[in-house]
């Protein structure tokens, strides 16, 4: 059945006379398995917490209530003392800003110099980003941490360890390698210095890159969770994250409803982001494997 | 086609500046980022794990040599558990990294086509990435829930006509591990999912043509155009995906604290429960450069492989 598929595009003319049924109907099955646990997400958090947690009937419930989310907003301005919505909205948002923003810059021109500039310890700098890449943001997390524990519950500690990037620093160079000289050969000639190259010539043409990096640290720094769990302990500072963490690790009676309705909270951004921009986000996870 | 973490540049293009002054400027403020935050805390993990250091008292830092990397594999009590979280990391990376490995390029294979119904489904597919594990936890939280109305439970009854008697998947110790599994497994398949599309779409339609003259059924067609096609990209997601595999820590942190009896514990979830939940710094450092060593290890093997290729 696979095989069918794989030789499906090439010959088209082939497959428009006959309608793959078998491939059609396995890729029901997954995308239902794959589809159902963000069904339930959403439809639970129209559900009382009774509903939410009641076998099968709760993927088909009798009547739907925007209670979870009426409440949730209640708490939106909520005290500063147990943190308010508004209060992790911000920090989520401010934490990714910094940090896809900041990236951006330091990272694009760390990659561009790396690739186009010429400078002693050239060679031993790009064996340092290579082997960093290599090395994961958990596996120096408990240094890190201990490093930086004089910075707890702030938000810039929350962003800090993760502007500067290996790996998108490494992203960039890969991809400046690959652009023409001319284009810099050029801007050159006509008196261009290397600054205004880099923002009038090379920027440009390289908004590819910048998306990529851009959705990929996105991802990753929205999500993050070890992080800012050894970093914060005052809920001012909590950002989506932690909130929703610590109301999955309660043991005691969970509300289900309400937790979701959180999480349907936490997600929209991303989410909304990742239906429009689409092209891009499969584009950038593709860029991973083919570049280099 | 090679992997970003391992090939040096082999051309040398040619520089079009030769100020030096002017590309330090532009590298110090990256490579100044990734010094502090990476490089330094690297180096400082070993200091860390070479020393006994009581967090907020006065006593003095005292050099231990190598009495935690010891610990870790002597000590009666804290053997078992390090042990332990190696084998459950072990375990889940050969569970998930062939079972993800193998739907992705599955799933690759089946959205490689046009239409808007595939093009439905490969969104499906991706959408769990952009799902924060701290939300995939949640949502699997409720699905694995213990009694009649779980909904697996519910789902597995209906199922078996009603034969299936409910289980307590998270508290169980045979059924734990398979359950974080199930729910990394939905998480990460569309990202490598899309990787394997990529690579699917690097293989040039003229390598099937000549194949199809040549006779191929579809079968052959698979085994000789289409997986030698996707050999380095397969390298690339296993790799991608052991390394993954093993910094395993937040559904295990979130969903059973590393229990019951320690059946989902994992080195990460081990180093930080060691240095923030203990205070024990040292230990949880020794852990951190273990787990970085394994990993670096990987990674040149890795590097090896793709290597033959090439030669």
């Amino acid at each position: 059945m696979a095989v069918t598929s794989t030789v499906a595009p090439l010959r088209r003319r082939r497959s428009r006379r006959s309608v793959p049924w078998g491939a059609y109907s396995l890729l029901a099955v997954f995308t239902i398995l794959f589809l159902f646990p963000v069904y339930y997400l959403i439809i639970g958090s129209f559900e009382t917490p009774s509903e939410a947690l009641n076998g099968i009937q709760a993927a088909a419930p009798t009547h739907l209530t925007l209670a979870n989310y009426h409440s949730l907003s209640q708490e939106f301005f909520s005290s500063t003392i147990t943190g308010s919505l508004r209060g992790f909205y911000t920090v989520s948002t401010l934490v990714s800003l910094i940090v896809v923003a900041g990236g951006l810059v330091v990272n694009s021109l760390a990659g561009y110099a790396l690739a186009r500039m010429k400078f002693r310890g050239h060679r031993t700098l790009l064996l340092l980003v290579i082997v960093l890449v290599i090395i994961p943001f958990q596996a120096i997390a408990v240094p890190l941490y201990y490093m930086l524990s004089g910075m707890r519950n702030t938000v810039v500690v929350q962003a800090l360890p993760f502007i500067g990037s290996a790996f998108s620093i490494y992203l960039f160079y890969t991809f400046f390698l690959n652009l023409p000289p001319q284009l810099e050969e050029a801007a050159r000639i006509d008196g261009a210095g290397p600054w205004r190259t880099f923002l009038q010539i090379i920027l440009p043409n390289a908004k590819p890159a910048f998306a990529s990096v851009a959705i990929l640290s996105f991802i990753q720094i929205w999500s993050s969770y070890l992080w800012p769990l050894m970093m914060t302990s005052q809920p001012n500072v909590y950002p989506l994250s932690i909130a929703i963490g610590n109301l999955v690790k309660q043991q005691s009676t969970p509300n289900y409803g309400e937790m979701f309705a959180f999480g349907v909270l936490l997600v929209v951004p991303m989410a909304a982001f990742f239906l429009v921009f689409q092209r891009w986000f499969i584009r950038s996870v593709a860029s991973l494997a083919v570049k280099g | 086609m090679a992997t970003l973490t391992t090939q040096l540049p082999q051309r040398r293009r040619r520089r079009v500046w030769t100020e030096s002054r002017v590309g330090l400027t532009m590298l110090i403020p990256g490579i100044g980022l990734i010094v502090i935050f990476m490089l330094i805390p690297f180096f400082y993990s070993i200091w860390l794990s070479l020393h006994v250091e009581i967090v907020g008292s006065n006593i003095p830092i005292r050099s231990v040599g190598l009495l935690f990397y010891r610990h870790l594999f002597s000590d009666p009590i804290f053997r078992g558990v390090f042990l332990k979280s190696l084998e459950n990391n072990g375990i889940f990376a050969l569970v998930v990294v062939p079972i993800q490995t193998g739907l992705a390029m599955f799933l690759a294979i089946l959205v490689n086509r046009q239409g808007a119904f595939v093009k439905f489904c490969r969104t499906t597919f991706f959408l769990p990435v952009v799902f924060p594990m701290v939300l995939t936890s949640l949502i699997w939280k409720a699905i694995l829930a213990p009694g009649p109305a779980g909904m697996l439970n519910a789902v597995l009854r209906i199922i078996t006509f009603g034969h299936f008697s409910p289980q307590y998947w998270l508290g169980n110790v045979h059924l734990a591990l398979p359950s974080i599994i199930l729910l990394s497994v939905w998480q990460g398949t569309g990202f490598q999912m899309v990787i394997f599309l990529a690579g699917l779409q690097g293989i040039p339609p003229s390598h099937y043509e000549a194949a199809l003259i040549d006779g191929a059924n579809r079968w052959q067609l698979f085994r000789d155009v289409t997986l030698p096609g996707l050999r380095n990209t397969t390298i690339f997601v296993v790799m991608v995906t052991t390394i993954f595999s093993l910094q395993l820590f937040d559904q295990v942190y979130l969903l059973t604290q590393g229990g019951p009896l320690n059946a989902t514990s994992s080195v990460m979830y081990l180093a930080v429960s060691q240095a923030y939940v203990a205070n024990n710094v040292g230990q949880g450092a020794a852990i951190s450069v273990v787990l970085c060593f394994i990993i670096l290890l990987l990674s040149l093997i890795q590097r090896q492989v793709l290597r033959e290729r090439v030669d």
